[in-house]
């Protein structure tokens, strides 16, 4: 196997990670909407058809619900499918797979059944799809035990974890940022995994953590090279999974700066950011804080059409850095 | 039942206030509507009357302090109603135990008219007081009161940094007793060193409303007052003033500037003279020990090693971060030191070791061109050398005048543990390694 | 295009009931057991409810046998079944120990479910069920999957997915049957149709008069049997299930029965007439429609027929005595089961 780092995009990492999967195990199948020769909505499945072909590369109807319903009978019977579905949106056409029986299956059976069905969804806003295709969802199947949810935020992790949901016994869903399909970063070559449950610091600093996901961490490691101009020191958390969600690293860092700030493109309210704020809260992390921890979120709002409305509905760089600035300076 | 005396709410966004003067004492008799204190808020100050008449006792609301609103200050017994078992048991619950104190709070009650200064031990309340979680476990474990701890932060909050600063203004004052955790109290800062100077509304009343900005104070601010009003009133300073040349100094440096080896394509130390004036002192110090010490009530300590504060200038105040055990150290290792020291000062991001202690301390203006001045001793330190320019002057040498770089320096002493004689003879020893400044290389 | 649906009750030149033609005497008294275990297992059940032995809520099958079990009998071990909320005849007729069954009812470790399905999710996955499912057509989907693994994996399985009359409505549905159509993946699909959604008759909520007649929606034969004669239905199932394993597609059942019990244990009968009820229950019983037919063709005596009673009720009393017996889960290992590798 070899260790040289090539630049990929995130999409082709991922493209590449199922293509590993599928060479490596029979039992991989790749089932979504327009996912042959059309190469999917993001072609990110892009040629594998041609590679594979339609019996392992399945275009399914438009049908949400019963596609996600077959992926899961598939997966407890003994296929290892992946299923994208077009927008994350239309998980909601199919909550009733995912969470009552995928979520549930094997602890209703008793553990007599694993579900290793893998859903990968694209997400959220950037794209002026507006409000039906611009969501971050995240947050409503992290709620639910039985489920693991991830959030890659680079072509590697993209690529790695990706590998190790296949792998895993358990329902994995992947929520993938579709303005990061484009961005490119090293991707090593052949099979390797990115642990499921493990945050990344990217960023080390003394003065503020910021735990952000997706795309979030690309915008909280900008705002970090403005506020490091300034003196301020940020240090800054991929949360990467947020069920099961790694509260051992970011309790380490909020020990090591006191400060807490929680960047995540879903809506703010009983989001991400509510989750993490309660645990620290509830954690020896708590009489280490000096400040009170700030999420910024998502806006109390449908994505909107207009392009400067879109941007004012989510979380940008000069937010995050007005937010780390005033945590720091203790003046919030 | 005694009635209960609290700091009210008087101002519509007020968490905390804080008293600014008692107009009656422990013990004294007061009626309904007596103006009991003033409470000083941004806006103005408010006269509280008394709630009831009686005896005013068990007063624990200190001046000057912030007090969240709702506390109880003080307690009204009817007359010959037994006192003592009202206020303070309750407040012990929230108190650490060596500072609920409330026998010594007796005494005074037997003494009629006197302070309530003993009383004034007994924090106010702390589970009132606006502080980030942070600041309230660092308080708890330095022992220190959060209630006459200001916030700098947001609605008065109490930050990680606030604390800090009054941990090192209570490290700082002179013990006469080594604080432990267990009895947390002895680490406390004494009340009310300063003596009484015109009140704040006094000096207001000098000037035109709107014609200053008011700014209020922070830890550190409040800090350097108390400590320096303390030094200067408790410590009988002596001043001996010498001028040392420069020149030869100067050309050694250059020399040693000059031949620094390359680090990292820089030279690996670039000194300054205050770095030669720490090494000269600490050597000083070893040449005449007897002026190396530290005074205490019952004992002169006599240090082993001279332990030299820098004062460091940083935004809001200064801080003395210490070279420890200067003589044998190089001065490139000085040098490098105080580089560090000064860059973390400024982010306040110090550790208490690195402020805490030491046997003398130098002070130097020279960069703003100040010719000569005295400074104020910083307890525990016996002396401390203020350190003015150097500058080119007309000198006479050998009946012939001549220009030579000229540096004045003059060395306060605690009279108490360096008489004058000594401290003459130190500062001489001082003036020996900067005119020969070959000496500090061996 | 399929034809539309017909009715598979058509009997052959010999007169002779396809079950008697195609099945040995030994697998027609295990059919027999097999539906007295189902219709003894749930008056047991119902009877422990009533005492309190059993918390929350069941849905019974009782006068439903013999669909559950003719549509097992050309099923092998390996082949797989999705059930649904009134699933215990499922269960049953897919070959499931009733004394583990009664454990889980009872909320048992030794239960199928180790006490966290209970009735609503009683399974057994070693003799292919997948679990009965609390969501309506929640399971169909699931079959479908089950058939796309047999087909991709080439194991020869054939997938079944009971459902009730009220699924046919459930999006569900739809979806499911369209994939397993264009992908001719080789399930069965069981709609048992007892006239009632809960409360709401097939009239009331299908627009279809039969709920086969959907099939011809999804290009897949629809065929409609008599639901409480069991070699009508034991027939239907043998085409279809032959059907698919040649890879040929799916079909679609409908066996018209009736459930003799209300939708649960809530349940008030309003919706229904007593009449209607008893009709039913002294005219239509399938248990006692296979039994005549037993009797009338020589091959079970009375005396051989109360001999299956007697062993029916003997595993009964065992399975709950053994169910008391069992030890209940630790509250401590609640969290058991949620993920395949612990947290």
């Amino acid at each position: 196997m070899s260790t040289e780092v090539r630049e990929l995009s995130y999409s082709q990492a991922i493209q590449e990670a199922m293509a590993i999967a599928l060479e490596a195990d029979e039992r991989v199948v790749l089932m979504g909407e327009d996912i042959g020769v059309y190469g999917g909505a993001f072609q990110v499945t892009g040629d594998l058809i041609e590679r594979f072909g339609p019996e392992r590369v399945m275009d399914t109807p438009i049908s949400e619900l019963g596609g996600a319903g077959v992926a899961v009978g598939a997966a407890v019977t003994g296929l290892r499918p992946i299923f994208e579905f077009q927008f994350s949106d239309f998980a909601t056409l199919a909550m009733e797979q995912i969470v009552n029986q995928a979520a549930k299956m094997r602890y209703m059976l008793g553990g007599a059944v694993s579900v290793p069905v893998v859903m990968r969804f694209p997400a959220g806003s950037g794209t002026g799809a507006a409000a039906q295709h611009s969501q971050s969802l995240e947050a409503w199947l992290g709620h639910v035990p039985g489920l693991k949810v991830i959030q890659p935020a680079t072509p590697h992790d993209a690529k790695g974890m990706l590998l190790a949901a296949v792998a895993d016994p358990d329902p994995v869903m992947i929520f993938e940022h579709k303005l990061l399909y484009k961005m490119k970063g090293p991707v090593p070559e052949g099979h390797y995994t990115v642990p499921i449950g493990k945050a990344a610091i990217r960023r080390s600093g003394t003065d503020l953590t910021i735990v952000a996901t997706s795309i979030m961490v690309h915008k909280a490691l900008e705002a970090a090279e403005t506020l490091a101009a300034e003196g301020i020191d940020v240090e800054v958390v991929d949360l990467r999974s947020i069920r099961p969600m790694d509260n051992a690293t970011i309790i380490a860092s909020v020990i090591k700066t006191h400060r807490l700030l929680c960047v995540y493109e879903g809506v703010k309210t009983l989001g991400i950011g509510a989750e993490i704020s309660a645990m620290i809260a509830e954690s020896e992390a708590f009489d280490r804080l000096d400040a009170p921890i700030v999420r910024l979120g998502g806006a109390e709002t449908p994505i909107p059409y207009n392009p400067e409305l879109e941007k004012a509905a989510v979380p940008q760089v000069p937010g995050i850095v007005a937010a780390a600035r005033d945590l720091v300076r203790g003046v919030r | 039942m005694p009635v209960e005396v609290i700091l009210p709410k008087v101002d519509m966004d007020m968490a905390t206030g804080r008293i600014s003067k008692w107009f009656f004492a422990e013990g004294a008799k007061v009626e309904k509507g007596d103006v009991l204190f003033e409470i000083e808020t941004d806006k103005a100050a408010m006269e509280i009357d008394a709630p009831a008449s009686g005896v005013l006792r068990d007063i624990t609301g200190k001046e000057g302090v912030d007090i969240a609103v709702g506390a109880a200050v003080a307690w009204i017994y009817r007359e010959g109603e037994a006192h003592g078992t009202a206020g303070a048991p309750a407040l012990a619950e929230i108190a650490q135990p060596a500072q609920a104190a409330p026998t010594e709070a007796e005494p005074a009650d037997a003494l009629p008219g006197a302070p309530p200064a003993s009383a004034a031990t007994v924090p106010a309340c702390c589970g009132d007081v606006r502080a980030t979680p942070l600041a309230r476990r660092i308080a708890r474990e330095a022992g220190l009161d959060l209630a006459s701890i200001a916030g700098s932060g947001p609605h008065g909050r109490i930050l990680e940094r606030d604390v800090t600063a009054a941990k090192l203004a209570s490290a700082l004052v002179p013990q006469t007793s080594v604080p432990t955790p267990a009895a947390p109290a002895a680490a406390k800062p004494a009340s009310a060193p300063l003596a009484a100077g015109p009140s704040d509304e006094q000096v207001k009343k000098l000037f035109a409303p709107g014609s200053y900005e008011e700014i209020r104070h922070d830890g550190m601010r409040k800090t350097i007052a108390r400590r320096l009003t303390e030094a200067k009133q408790t410590i009988p300073h002596f001043y001996v003033t010498l001028d040392c040349e420069l020149d030869a100094l100067l050309e050694l440096r250059a020399e040693l500037n000059a031949a620094a080896p390359e680090k990292d394509g820089k030279p690996a130390y670039k000194l300054s003279v205050n770095d030669m004036v720490i090494k000269a002192l600490a050597l000083a110090l070893r040449a005449v020990p007897d002026a190396n010490v530290s005074w205490t009530d019952g004992a002169m300590l006599k240090h082993k090693h001279a332990d030299v504060g820098v004062a460091v200038s940083i935004p809001g105040g200064l801080i003395t971060p210490i070279v420890r055990d200067a003589c044998h150290k190089t001065l490139s290792q000085i040098s490098n030191e105080m580089k560090d020291f000064a860059a973390r000062a400024k982010a306040r991001k110090l550790k208490p070791e690195e402020y805490q202690g030491g046997t003398t301390a130098v002070s130097n203006l020279g960069m703003f061109g100040i010719k000569d001045f005295a400074a104020v001793i910083n307890p525990p330190h016996a002396t401390i050398l203020a350190v003015g320019a150097g500058e080119q002057r007309a000198v006479v040498k050998g009946g012939q005048l001549a220009v030579a770089t000229v540096m004045s320096v003059t060395l306060s002493t605690d009279h108490r543990a360096v008489d004058g004689a000594l401290g003459a003879e130190l500062l001489q020893a001082f003036k020996g390694y900067i005119e020969k400044p070959m000496a500090m290389l061996v | 295009m399929t034809a539309p649906a017909t009715t598979s009750a058509t009997a052959d030149s010999t007169n002779l009931p396809f079950l008697y033609r195609h099945y040995p005497r030994e697998d027609l008294l295990g059919a027999l057991r097999r539906m007295h275990l189902i219709r003894r297992f749930e008056e047991a059940a119902e009877e422990s409810y009533m005492r309190g032995l059993i918390h929350g809520t069941m849905h019974l099958s009782i006068g439903q046998e013999a669909s559950a079990v003719g549509i097992c009998l050309p099923l092998v071990r390996e082949d797989q079944i999705t059930s649904t909320h009134r699933g215990h005849g499922h269960c049953i007729a897919k070959g499931a120990d009733v004394s583990r069954m009664f454990a889980e009812f009872f909320g048992k470790t030794t239960g199928y479910c180790g006490g966290r399905g209970g009735s609503m999710h009683i399974a057994d996955v070693s003799t292919g069920n997948l679990g009965a499912n609390g969501i309506v057509g929640g399971g169909i989907p699931i079959a479908v999957g089950a058939a796309l693994t047999a087909k991709r994996l080439r194991t020869g399985k054939v997938a079944v997915s009971f459902f009730g009359d009220g699924a046919n409505n459930e999006g569900a549905f739809h979806e499911a049957l369209n994939m397993a159509s264009i992908w001719k993946l080789p399930v069965v699909f069981v709609c048992e149709n007892n006239g009632y959604g809960m409360s709401t008759s097939t009239e009331r909520s299908t627009a279809v008069p039969n709920i086969a007649d959907r099939a011809a929606a999804y290009a897949m034969p629809g065929v409609i049997v008599d639901g409480n004669d069991l070699s009508a239905v034991a027939q239907a199932s043998h085409e279809a299930v032959e059907r698919a394993r040649r890879g040929e597609g799916p079909s679609l059942i409908e066996c018209k029965t009736y459930r003799h019990r209300g939708h649960s244990k809530s349940d008030r009968n309003r919706y229904r007439t007593k009449d209607e009820i008893d009709d039913w229950m002294a005219n239509r019983d399938p248990i006692a429609r296979f039994e005549a037919q037993l009797t009338e063709l020589g091959i079970a005596g009375p005396a051989e027929i109360e001999a299956v009673r007697q062993a029916v009720r003997a595993e009964i009393d065992a399975g709950i005595e053994f169910a008391k017996a069992s030890p209940a889960p630790a509250t401590a290992d609640l969290a058991d089961y949620v993920y395949t590798e612990q947290q």
